[in-house]
Order: C-alpha cells, then sequence, then structure tokens
C-alpha cells in the first residue's frame, strides 16, 4: 500500500508493481480521486475547463498514469520517502501567486476538537478574521 | 484574547476562525481551547495548510476576508504588537482590535482595508522555494506522525534551510522533538541571529496608528 499526499487529500491505495522506485503510476480513478481531474484527450480536465498538455508529457500504460512524471511537467513538486511507500505531490509555486494575487481567499477544510469539519467557504456572507496560532 | 471581540461583534455577520498550526494534532490544542471557552471557530492544523495558502511564516499571522471572499488585509502579524513595554503592548492590542471594529462597521469603507492594488502590493512573494519548503514540511510532519522520524527529521530540515524565513517550520520540528523545544536555548540563539542580521520576528502590521505607538 502507498500513501499519497495532496494539499488537501490523502489517500491509501495499493502500489503498482513492477514500477522504478522513483516513478509513482497510478490509476485514472485514482489520480481522479485525488485531484478531482479527469484524464480525456483534450488534457487534463476538471469540470468544464481542461489544460491541454503536450504531446507524450503523460505516459499511460492501460488504465496507469504516470503520475510523478504529469505532475512535474505542470512544474509541481513531487516527494517521496526512501520506501516510495508514501508520496507528496505538492503545489506549483506560480499556481499559489496567481492564487493569492486574484485575492479571492483559498478555500481550505479543516476539523475542529471534536473532528467536525469546517471550509472557508461556510461563512461565505460574513467578515472572517482569520488568524493563527500554535500550542508551541 | 479574541473571544471578547467575537462577541461583541458576532452579530454584525462575523467570525472569528483560529487555526492552531499543531502538527501533534487535537490533542496538543484540545485543552487550551476547552480551557479558553472560546465560541468561534477553532481550527486544527497538521500539516500547516493555511500557512501555505497564505504564504504565512510564524504565528500569530492574520488575514482579513470580507463577504464575498476577498482577501482585504493580506497576511500580517495578527493583534498587539509585542514589546518589552506593557502600556505599547496594550496600546497596539487596542489599535488593532479596534481596526476590526471599523471594518465590521464600515466595511469596504473602513480605513483598515486595502483596495485590490495595495493587497497585491502587500502579499509577500510565492517562490518556488517556498513552494517547495511546504511540500517538505508536509511529508515531513506525515512521515513523524507515521513514526518515521528519521526521514521525517531530513524533510523537515530541508523545510526549514528552503523557507528559513519561516519560523513555523522551525518551531514546530522543535516541538515535535521536544514538546517545550520550540522555546529553547536553539530558539533564542537562532532569534539573536535574526536580530542581528536586522530582520524583525514580529513585523508591525500595517497601521499609522501602530507606528506611532512603537517609534
Amino acid at each position: 500500500m502507498i500513501h499519497l499526499l495532496t494539499a488537501d487529500k490523502q489517500l491509501t491505495v495499493p502500489a503498482a508493481s513492477g514500477r522504478p522506485k522513483d516513478q509513482l503510476w497510478i490509476p485514472r480513478h485514482v489520480l481522479t480521486e485525488l485531484t478531482g481531474w479527469h484524464l480525456e484527450s483534450e488534457g487534463l480536465c476538471k469540470g468544464d475547463v481542461c489544460t491541454p498538455l503536450a504531446a507524450g508529457a503523460v505516459e499511460q500504460d492501460g488504465d496507469l498514469v504516470h503520475a510523478s512524471a504529469l505532475w512535474e511537467s505542470l512544474g509541481r513538486p513531487v516527494l517521496h520517502d526512501s520506501a516510495a511507500t508514501t508520496w507528496l505531490l505538492g503545489e506549483a509555486a506560480a499556481d499559489r501567486q496567481r492564487g493569492l494575487e486574484s485575492l479571492e481567499a483559498p478555500d481550505f477544510t479543516l476539523p475542529d476538537i471534536e473532528g467536525k469539519l469546517h471550509s472557508l467557504s461556510d461563512f461565505r456572507g460574513k467578515k472572517v478574521f482569520l488568524s493563527t496560532w500554535a500550542s508551541w | 484574547m479574541w473571544q471578547k471581540l467575537y462577541e461583541e461583534l458576532r452579530d454584525q455577520n462575523f467570525m472569528i476562525i483560529a487555526v492552531a498550526m499543531d502538527s501533534r494534532g487535537i490533542d496538543a490544542v484540545r485543552g487550551p481551547i476547552r480551557r479558553a471557552k472560546t465560541t468561534y471557530t477553532s481550527l486544527i492544523d497538521r500539516n500547516h495548510l493555511v500557512a501555505e495558502l497564505y504564504n504565512m511564516v510564524n504565528v500569530p499571522q492574520a488575514v482579513w476576508i470580507d463577504e464575498r471572499g476577498r482577501i482585504v488585509r493580506p497576511t500580517e502579524v495578527s493583534g498587539a504588537a509585542v514589546a518589552m513595554n506593557l502600556s505599547k503592548v496594550r496600546k497596539t492590542r487596542k489599535i488593532y482590535c479596534d481596526a476590526i471594529r471599523d471594518w465590521v462597521k464600515n466595511g469596504d469603507h473602513s480605513a483598515y482595508v486595502f483596495d485590490e492594488e495595495q493587497s497585491r502590493a502587500r502579499l509577500p512573494e510565492f517562490t518556488e522555494d517556498i513552494a517547495l519548503a511546504h511540500a517538505n514540511f508536509h511529508i515531513g510532519q506525515f512521515l513523524w506522525a507515521a513514526g518515521e522520524q528519521a526521514e521525517a527529521s531530513a524533510f523537515l530540515k530541508r523545510a526549514i534551510e528552503l523557507n528559513p524565513d519561516s519560523w513555523n517550520f522551525y518551531r514546530q520540528m522543535k516541538n515535535l522533538e521536544h514538546i517545550f523545544g520550540s522555546a529553547g536555548p536553539d530558539f533564542m540563539r537562532r532569534a539573536r541571529r535574526w536580530r542581528k542580521e536586522g530582520k524583525e520576528y514580529y513585523p508591525l502590521p500595517d497601521m499609522e496608528s501602530m507606528r506611532e505607538v512603537m517609534d
């Protein structure tokens, strides 16, 4: 089993067998579950929006996608532990910067102390003072 | 500190979301949150996601977000100025809270919110190194929680190297190593080096009245 981590999601899935340790190959439906993207002939699509991909940017083998190469081709960091059982698929600086420059407050979903999830977008319609702290 | 302000303003379409940047998780903050008896929204952020989204480097930092979900005051140190002079701390705390009151009352017409151009000019730059730092921190934090501390340390240290301005990364790592480690002699040494380099640990929020108190 391998752990897949993105900024806002975490999945544990069976590992694809027979692949080099530095390559993450996952089924298309797992890529979709992780990112919300569908791999179509037009490119990577989320809802109505498709990002075209350069020819050969996505290696596929049957149902499996070379996800780590795809991620890196989008300028996003990919990290994994030495056993290649935990993979971090990160966000590109350019996407984060552009997001903040739009001045649309990025949404997030986090638990309270009872474990109940809350999103920033739950409070649309109110002024929100978002402040951080730490027990340390 | 915020509970009183929240009680005062809650009926005017206002919410406080306090996010705990605590990789030790809910257990680390359940006690403090319960004891504080806060009624605003208190959330736990093990991965420091909010710090990544809003390009934050220390606690406490804050962002003001209006009813349409727009950033009207980008990431800044939140609340009172830190000073040895208690009177200055009290004065600056009042200034910051009064600014929030002014915003709740006057919305876009408040003197304390920025227009789009001003907000953009005040966004700290999200560099490639910062993106990579957050990626390293996230996997490091995950591996630490999974018991893989040696590997985790390597990722956490890399996060600190890539974003040395992030006190969050540094102090969180120290806290994972030892519950009181974030305020120990290593931290003091790092803070001293910081001051020698002329860097501010808590830069003042951009408010004229605050600058006047601190000058």
